[in-house]
């Protein structure tokens, strides 16, 4: 029962309107997550919601576990009413995780993204270019914690409410060919990700232009996060593949939009 | 001690616990989680002569107290499943139940027979049932003539205990029972999902890539138990109950309206431990009850005068 365990609610706080962060001990010995894993969470004390729903994991520190969300449906809504000393059922870490990069690397958080994003920016300290993107400034979360972790940030906004206005993919791609850092040798991994699926598709075609390998944890509808449902399979070259057990993390090129 | 054991057909179970199919993989998803061998019996993902790669996503949408799935019976095939699947399996005691289906009547006759000839197979189940499929496939489940006659096929090929998975889209549940008994069956699973649809408001479109799915979860139990009381009453075959069962409570609830045995389904996906913490539910209820034999629970329902 090492993956599957109780734990209580030791912090649930806003970080502003959209967004709040979670922090749970766990009542059980756990495994220690890496970057890009994630944990499939209880949002509610009932039958509604039903299903658990997928977070990545943002922080461990002294055996607690702390997830970034961002308020959005019914699950994450449920979540944000729950208090101090609530109990949840919690299954993880799941999934694979983003690989070791090699030196410096490009960072490309799409909103929320940026939560599964800062624990790779965490492990490898001022190695990210981190690109990171909203709609508008109220929209973007741990940005103090972002800039001291980055090696550089570009801010965009769609709305131009902070940082440069328009697209984040926009930017990297500007800055990629205005080639600011030098890119490792082909193949070499350069790129990661995670953000809404559009962005991604994006960033699949600049990553491929460039010659750079971009690999970013992919989202779906998943109802059990452990392989079993096949609810969120993603096509790719090597056939169908699970979200939740062969992934999150892929490399975009793999991926057949 | 009680006894929790229970027999359906000639297939004798430790506990009356199953999993149910395309909830549990092909088992090895759960190993991690819980004894594979606390179980009454795994009953695996729906299997096909041909592999099959099921339907675009989302394929899964959370409703009130459930969820509605078209995942469209993407599975490795018969062949992989005895190749890659079984020999895992069989590290177990806890029997086998292979579900499986085809799109026409000898393509389940071919899985039924590739299936029956495997070893650790022990029992088959076949879905007649799914709501996820096109191209009037749904009319085996749903036109007593057609239903007939698959089964009768099926059951000339195989000698395992031969479940039929009924389908709750119907008008008499009790009709479908009776002509899948006469066919040849030897027990029947009630029930499979009910269709439904989830639509997003925004985009004035179906949730679903599928537009329709299967509605499972707490949401359909109290549906899942009118149609197994329904079922027993038709037929004289054991019945296996299954439909939103999430605790012990609700699995009982099955066992006093007449199952023989119950399957676990989306609870598997909200708690990966669910079936043993349902067996030992069951286990305490039986002690705290007095019942020395599940068997005598069975079926004990006191139906109200009117």
């Amino acid at each position: 029962m090492y993956k599957f365990f109780t734990a209580e609610i030791v912090g649930n706080t806003s970080q502003n309107t959209h967004f709040k962060m979670l922090t749970l001990r766990p009542l059980s010995e756990i495994m220690v997550p890496q970057p890009g894993q994630f944990y499939m969470i209880q949002t509610g004390t009932a039958c509604d919601p039903l299903l658990k729903r997928p977070f990545s994991i943002y922080s461990i520190r002294q055996n607690h576990l702390s997830f970034l969300y961002r308020i959005r449906g019914k699950g994450t809504l449920s979540l944000s009413q729950l208090r101090e000393g609530d109990m949840l059922q919690i299954i993880g870490p799941l999934g694979n995780s983003y690989p070791a990069p090699d030196g410096d690397f490009i960072a490309i958080a799409g909103g929320i993204g940026i939560a599964s994003l800062l624990p790779l920016m965490r492990k490898y300290k001022k190695h990210a270019y981190l690109f990171y993107g909203a709609m508008k400034s109220d929209e973007l979360v741990m940005l103090e914690e972002a800039r001291e972790l980055s090696k550089e940030i570009f801010i965009t906004t769609d709305n131009g409410s902070d940082g440069q206005k328009g697209c984040v993919t926009c930017a990297v791609e500007d800055f990629i060919g205005e080639s600011r850092i030098t890119p490792p040798e082909a193949g070499a991994l350069s790129m990661y990700s995670c953000g809404p699926t559009p962005m991604l598709k994006e960033l699949s075609q600049i990553a491929r232009a460039a010659g750079l390998i971009c690999c970013a944890s992919l989202e779906e509808h998943m109802a059990c996060g452990i392989g079993a449902c096949l609810g969120c399979m993603v096509k790719t070259v090597a056939g169908q593949k699970r979200v939740c057990k062969d992934g999150p993390i892929f490399n975009l090129e793999d991926i057949i939009w | 001690m009680v006894n929790l054991s229970v027999t359906v057909s000639s297939l004798k179970l430790k506990n009356p616990v199953m999993t149910a199919s395309g909830t549990f993989g092909y088992g090895e998803e759960y190993a991690e989680y819980i004894d594979l061998n606390r179980l009454g019996a795994i009953v695996v993902k729906g299997l096909s002569i041909t592999p099959r790669d099921g339907n675009p996503t989302p394929r899964i949408v959370e409703t009130p107290a459930g969820m509605l799935n078209a995942i469209g019976l993407q599975n490795i095939g018969v062949k992989a499943f005895i190749k890659d699947k079984l020999p895992f399996l069989r590290q177990f005691e806890t029997p086998v139940i292979a579900n499986f289906f085809g799109d026409t009547v000898e393509e389940y006759v071919r899985a039924a027979g590739e299936l029956s000839a495997a070893e650790g197979v022990h029992a088959l189940e076949m879905n007649i049932s799914c709501p996820n499929k096109q191209e009037g496939w749904i009319v085996f489940g749903t036109d007593p003539k057609r239903m007939d006659h698959v089964v009768t096929e099926v059951r000339k090929i195989t000698n395992l205990p031969l479940v039929v998975k009924l389908s709750p889209n119907v008008t008499d549940i009790g009709c479908m029972a009776k002509a899948a008994e006469d066919a040849g069956a030897d027990a029947l699973s009630v029930m499979n999902t009910i269709t439904g649809m989830v639509v997003d408001i925004s985009k004035r479109k179906p949730m679903l890539a599928n537009n329709t799915g299967g509605l499972s979860g707490p949401a359909i139990r109290p549906i899942a138990v009118r149609m197994v009381w329904e079922t027993c009453k038709a037929v004289s075959i054991p019945v296996l109950g299954m439909g939103g069962i999430m605790t012990a409570r609700d699995a009982l609830e099955f066992l006093i309206a007449g199952a023989r045995a119950v399957a676990v389904g989306t609870a598997n996906f909200v708690n990966p431990a669910a079936t043993v913490e349902i067996i030992e539910g069951i286990e305490k209820f039986l002690i705290e009850e007095n019942i020395s034999d599940i068997n005598s629970l069975i079926g004990s329902l006191k139906i109200n005068e009117r």
